[in-house]
């Protein structure tokens, strides 16, 4: 059996008298899409929030290549390798390609022009990101334009781009796909393969059950503040699989091969 | 996002043209040297290099004080008070040296000291308490405005040591008499556009205006970005204070009044958008030099100054509706 890339257990989260997570487990294997579903109040993105380190959770552990490990923000998942990219298409629109790509993380010039006066190397930013899109066969003729100039799926190309350049354990993906259109959905879906094909890791978080059945390899649902079970999409039904989200039926009716 | 991936380094690096928005670019720049040729053509003594210098001298003070404007308008906020704030800091300055007769580059020291303090209290009200920028600015140009008249007793200061007076000297390029104060305004823009331009620091502030919340995701501590331009810019209103009075030979309680609104002006015809992460600082110094430009212009024509306020605010208008245009085509 390998070992998870990511892995929880226990998990618990409480506002008040609202318990948001309640013992849920999750497991992330290398090289897999994990779609993560589960109805509103499922204590979806609380979870994802809790491996993101957007929350501290109260109580549970979490375990990175089997180590565990603490996450006190945002910044310390990114510094063991776990990238988030945001469904808001989170760049700045009159930047570069190139300067989005590397922001809060450029490449400074060697020697004190750089460590002290905190001096740019732009060209070789300029070469890594044509490296890292033609990596993921974003075609975009020129890394210096503005992201505002790019169409909302080359946008959050360039978003995708960033977390996988950066990630080196694992990428998630909160509604990449939410604010796009049909065509361009398709083109950040197959981006999505890209990473995973080079080796990394994605959990997907989707309300879209025909993107989740077209790219994931498995799909954890949520609901009520636990994983209810993991299932297998080419086995389900989309009806079986949103009937569990929803609580219509309970993971034990299922055929066990259902299961993944 | 096409799926082959011609992607070469020679078409990534695309036209020269792409890397400036065209008309917010070259506009200011343009109108300047329209502006130019304009009034050159209806004044002999326009085009001199001792004119020149004139408008230089008369545009120092707001254009130093429109470095500090940009650099907080980058940000998507606004500074009332900056005007006030440079005030304060001459009065302190000149009080001190004079009344108290203290080393006067002490007094210098001290008066760039209070801006700063000023520009930190600005930054961490918008950033600590979250108010509105246009408000807390609003109440710290009456707080320095009390204290300036308060301090001075609404008296100007005056026999000041010679060391206040320093930017105020000239030297001569040819026949032509140029002020320290010019060269050091020059200085302080080509510093900040380095800055802008080439370090981390300077894009992190584009980055800020653009999308707060991206830049935060990102790893940037956005708010220490926030109280650093703020006070920043309160240190280079204390530095037109010490210009102010090496030009005027005063520290005067009353000055300042106007130059919140001359040096928003000047960073609106230079260019930058009022709604943040957009502008070049080199375009603020050419919106200053328009106002400037236009005012020695329309003078050597002998038209009244009340005419020349007249213009310049049809140019604040035109230059601001210029940006919401370029921005509803893109």
């Amino acid at each position: 059996m390998t070992t998870p890339v990511l892995q929880a257990r226990g998990l618990t989260k409480r506002y008040g008298h609202v318990t948001a997570l309640d013992g849920a487990d999750f497991d992330l294997f290398p090289g897999e899409i994990l779609a993560v579903i589960g109805d509103n109040g499922a204590g979806k993105s609380t979870l994802i929030k809790a491996l993101s380190g957007a929350l501290i959770p109260d109580e549970g552990e979490i375990q990175l290549d089997g180590k565990p490990v603490k996450f006190h923000g945002p910044s310390d998942a990114r510094k063991q390798g776990i990238e988030t990219v945001y469904q808001d298409l989170a760049v700045a629109p009159a930047m570069s390609i190139a300067e989005n790509l590397f922001l809060g993380r450029e490449i400074r010039r060697s020697g004190i022009l750089g460590n002290l006066f905190g001096l740019l190397d732009k060209k070789k930013m300029l070469a890594e990101t044509i490296s890292h899109m033609k990596d993921l066969q974003i075609g975009i003729r020129s890394m210096k334009q503005a992201v505002e100039t790019l169409s909302g799926g080359q946008r959050q190309g360039v978003a995708v781009a960033r977390s996988a350049a950066f990630a080196r354990h694992v990428v998630i993906m909160d509604e990449p796909t939410a604010a796009l259109g049909v065509k361009e959905s398709n083109m950040v879906l197959d981006l999505i393969r890209r990473v995973r094909d080079k080796g990394l890791p994605v959990i997907l978080i989707s309300h879209n059950m025909p993107h989740v059945f077209d790219i994931a390899d498995r799909i954890h649902i949520a609901r009520l503040g636990k994983r209810a079970c993991v299932v297998d999409p080419k086995k389900i039904s989309m009806s079986d699989t949103v009937a569990v989200m929803t609580g219509a039926k309970r993971p034990d009716e299922l055929p066990p091969d259902y299961l993944a | 996002m096409a799926t082959d991936s011609t992607t070469t380094a020679k078409s990534a690096n695309g036209s020269v043209f792409e890397n400036f928005p065209p008309l917010a670019a070259f506009g200011p720049f343009i109108a300047l040297l329209l502006a130019c040729a304009f009034f050159a053509s209806q004044s002999d003594r326009f085009l001199s290099g001792q004119n020149f210098s004139l408008i230089l001298q008369q545009v120092m003070v707001v254009g130093v004080i429109a470095i500090g404007q940009t650099l907080i308008i980058l940000t998507a906020g606004i500074d009332l008070s900056c005007g006030m704030i440079m005030a304060l800091g001459s009065i302190v300055m000149t009080k001190l040296a004079v009344d108290l007769g203290l080393n006067p580059y002490l007094a210098i020291a001290c008066g760039l000291l209070v801006c700063i303090i000023f520009g930190y209290i600005n930054g961490a009200l918008i950033t600590f308490v979250k108010l509105p920028p246009f408000i807390v600015t609003l109440g710290t140009l009456n707080i320095a405005f009390a204290i300036s008249q308060i301090y001075s007793e609404a008296q100007t200061v005056s026999d000041l040591p010679e060391a206040l007076l320093f930017f105020g000297n000239t030297f001569k390029i040819g026949q032509t008499a140029i002020t320290y104060g010019v060269v050091l305004m020059l200085a302080l823009y080509l510093i900040t556009w380095f800055i802008l331009r080439e370090t981390a620091p300077g894009r992190h502030l584009y980055a800020l205006g653009n999308n707060a919340e991206a830049t935060r995701l990102m790893g940037i501590n956005t708010r220490r970005q926030l109280i650093t331009v703020y006070t920043l810019a309160g240190l280079i209103y204390g530095i037109a204070g010490l210009l102010l009075v090496a030009r005027t030979g005063v520290g005067d309680p009353n000055a300042g009044q106007t130059d919140n609104l001359d040096s928003i002006t000047a960073v609106v015809l230079g260019g930058t958008s009022l709604f943040g992460g957009r502008g070049m600082i080199l375009g603020t110094l050419v919106g200053a030099m328009i106002v400037g430009v236009f005012r020695n212009g329309l003078t050597l024509m002998g038209v009244q100054s009340v005419y020349q306020i007249l213009i310049t605010g049809i140019l604040v208008i035109l230059a601001v509706t210029t940006d919401q245009l370029s921005r509803r085509k893109g």
